[in-house]
C-alpha cells in the first residue's frame, strides 16, 4: 500500500493526481510527492522496519511506490566508522556511508529503483534517461530486470569505455551529435513528445524520493538518531535536499528525535553553482559551464539548486568547493586510510570535509557522515597519474631485495 | 503547433535588450512568461514558446546567439 497522496507544486502549491508529471502546468515549478504522514505514523513502527528485509524497501511506507517493486538485489549499504580518516582530520565520530556497494556501484540504484517501479505502475513500456555514467548504468540494469525497453541518451563525444557499463544490459544507446546543452534540450523535447517514462524528467518527483533512503539508513545505523553533520556531493541538489527531508520525515513519524543535522554541500570548484550562490548570499543560482574531473556531479544548471540553498540555510550548514587536485588527494586519502575507492564525487566530499574541519565549520562534537555515492572503479582515469608506478624486478630474490632496499630508503 | 518550456538567463549586458519581443516578432513564436526574476545586473525568465517546431528551434538558436543562456525549464537533464 502506498501512502503517497498527490503531487504538489513546491512554488505555488497547486496539487495534481499522482501521474507522470514533474512540472506545475501553471507556474512551471517543480512537483513533489505529498504523503499521508498521520497514516504512516500509525503503521510504520520501528519493530515493523526492523523485521523487514535489509534493503531500502524496509522504508517503503515513506516512498511513492505501489505494488510493483523492481529490485536488482540492493541492500542497506554499510555505514563504516572511519577511525583512521577521523584521526587524520581530528574527528572522533566520523562515518563513511559507502554507497559504492549498490548493485551498479552508485546511489543511483536508489532513485532509479523507485522511478522504474513507478513506471510499471503507470504502465510505461519504455523508460529512458540522459546520462554520462552512473544513471545510465542503473537505468539499464533496472529496465532489464523490469522487462522494459530502455533508451539511454549520451553525448557523442563520451569515451567508449563509459558506455560498456550501460550497454551490457541491452538498452538502446543513442549518441547525440551535440554538446551537453544540446543533449539536454533534445531530451526535454523527446520527453514531451513520447509516452516514455523519462526517469529524471516526467518521473522525477518519484525518482528523487529514492534518495531519502540515504537519510533513513544512516539514522537507523546510528541507533535511530540523526547525525550532527552530513557532507554530501551536490550535482542537481536533489540528493542533498532529500537526505535532509528523509531525516525530517523520520522525526515527523516519531522514529527519531528532533533533527539538528547541519548539512554541507560539496562541489568541485570547476562546477560549483550552489557553492557560488551560497558564498554570494544573493540566493541566485547562476548557471556555469562545467570544467572538472568530477564529471558525475558536473551539472552547471542544477534543477534543485535553490532548494539546496534553502536546506543549507534551514539546517545551519554550509558549502565548500575544492580543486581537481584536492579531489584526487581526497580519493587517495579515503582509499589509503579506510580502504574505500570512491569516484571523483567521493574525493570531492573528503576534500571538502577536510576543508570544513580546518575552517572550524565542522567540529569534533558529534557524529559526522561523509556520503560516498559512487565507486572509483568507474573513474579510474582520474587518479591514473597520481599513483605510484609499480616496482619492476627481475625474477630473482637478489633483484627483489635490492628494489626493496631502495623502496625503504625512499619511504 | 509545438510547445517548449524554457528558461532564459540574461547576462548583465543584455538586461536592457528586448530579446523576448524580438523573438516573438522575428520568428512568429508566441511567448508566454510564467515566472521571472529580474534585477539590474542579472535575470532569468521561465516561459513557454508556442509555434511551428522549426520556428521555435530557429528562434532558440537566435536567442542563444545573442548571448542569452537557454535551458530546459527543469534544469540540466543529463546526469552523471
Amino acid at each position: 500500500m502506498s501512502y503517497a497522496k498527490t503531487l504538489r507544486c513546491r512554488r505555488c502549491e497547486r496539487e495534481y493526481p499522482l501521474k507522470a508529471l514533474s512540472i506545475c502546468e501553471f507556474c512551471f515549478g517543480p512537483l513533489e510527492v505529498v504523503y499521508d504522514y498521520e497514516a504512516i505514523r500509525k503503521n510504520m513502527t520501528m519493530r515493523a522496519i526492523q523485521s523487514s528485509s535489509w534493503n531500502m524497501w524496509r522504508y517503503k511506507a515513506l516512498l511513492p511506490v505501489g505494488d510493483n517493486i523492481v529490485d536488482i538485489g540492493s541492500s542497506v549499504t554499510p555505514l563504516v566508522k572511519a577511525a583512521n580518516l577521523g584521526k587524520r582530520l581530528g574527528l572522533d565520530e566520523l562515518y563513511i556511508k559507502n554507497d559504492c556497494l549498490n548493485p551498479t556501484n552508485s546511489f543511483k540504484d536508489r532513485v532509479v529503483a523507485v522511478a522504474i517501479s513507478r513506471a510499471l505502475d503507470f504502465g510505461f513500456e519504455v523508460v529512458a534517461c540522459a546520462s554520462t555514467g552512473n544513471l545510465a548504468n542503473s537505468v539499464g540494469a533496472h529496465a532489464a530486470k523490469a522487462g522494459l525497453k530502455s533508451y539511454v541518451f549520451i553525448p557523442a563525444d563520451l569515451e567508449q569505455g563509459k558506455i560498456i557499463g550501460t550497454a551490457i544490459y541491452g538498452p538502446t544507446v543513442v549518441t547525440v551529435k551535440g554538446n551537453y546543452d544540446e543533449v539536454n534540450r533534445l531530451c526535454s523535447e523527446i520527453a514531451e513528445n513520447h509516452s516514455w517514462g523519462f526517469v529524471n524528467i516526467n518521473l522525477r518527483p518519484y525518482y528523487s524520493e529514492g534518495s531519502k533512503t540515504l537519510g533513513y539508513e544512516v539514522a537507523e545505523q546510528l541507533g535511530w538518531k540523526a547525525p550532527a553533520y552530513a557532507v554530501v556531493p551536490v550535482a542537481s541538489g536533489s540528493m542533498f535536499t532529500k537526505i535532509y527531508k528523509g531525516l525530517g520525515e523520520l522525526h515527523r513519524v516519531g522514529l527519531i528525535g528532533p533533527v539538528r543535522t547541519r548539512m554541507f554541500v560539496a562541489q568541485a570548484a570547476g562546477c560549483s553553482p550552489v557553492v557560488q550562490a551560497y558564498a554570494s548570499g544573493n540566493g541566485q543560482i547562476q548557471p556555469v559551464k562545467p570544467n572538472t574531473i568530477a564529471k558525475s556531479i558536473a551539472i552547471g544548471n542544477p534543477a534543485d539548486g535553490l532548494y539546496a540553498l534553502k536546506t543549507i540555510k534551514d539546517s545551519g550548514g554550509g558549502a565548500s568547493a575544492v580543486s581537481d587536485e584536492e579531489i584526487v588527494d581526497g580519493m587517495k586519502l579515503l582509499a589509503e586510510t579506510e580502504g574505500v575507492f570512491a569516484e571523483t564525487a567521493g574525493g570531492t566530499v573528503i576534500a571538502s570535509l577536510k576543508r570544513l574541519v580546518e575552517a572550524g565549520e565542522i567540529k569534533n562534537d558529534g557524529p559526522t557522515v561523509a556520503y560516498i555515492t559512487g565507486s572509483g572503479l568507474k573513474t579510474q582515469e582520474a587518479v591514473l597519474n597520481a599513483l605510484r608506478t609499480p616496482t619492476l624486478v627481475e625474477p630473482t630474490f637478489s633483484s627483489f631485495e635490492k628494489a626493496l632496499k631502495t623502496l625503504q630508503e625512499v619511504a | 503547433m509545438a510547445k517548449h518550456k524554457v528558461k532564459f538567463t540574461f547576462p548583465q549586458e543584455l538586461m536592457a535588450k528586448p530579446v523576448i519581443y524580438n523573438l516573438a516578432q522575428q520568428f512568429k513564436v508566441v511567448t508566454n512568461i510564467r515566472r521571472a526574476d529580474v534585477a539590474a545586473d542579472r535575470g532569468w525568465v521561465i516561459l513557454e514558446l508556442e509555434g511551428k517546431q522549426e520556428d521555435i528551434e530557429r528562434g532558440i538558436e537566435w536567442v542563444k546567439s545573442t548571448g542569452v543562456r537557454v535551458d530546459p525549464v527543469a534544469g540540466d537533464i543529463v546526469e552523471g
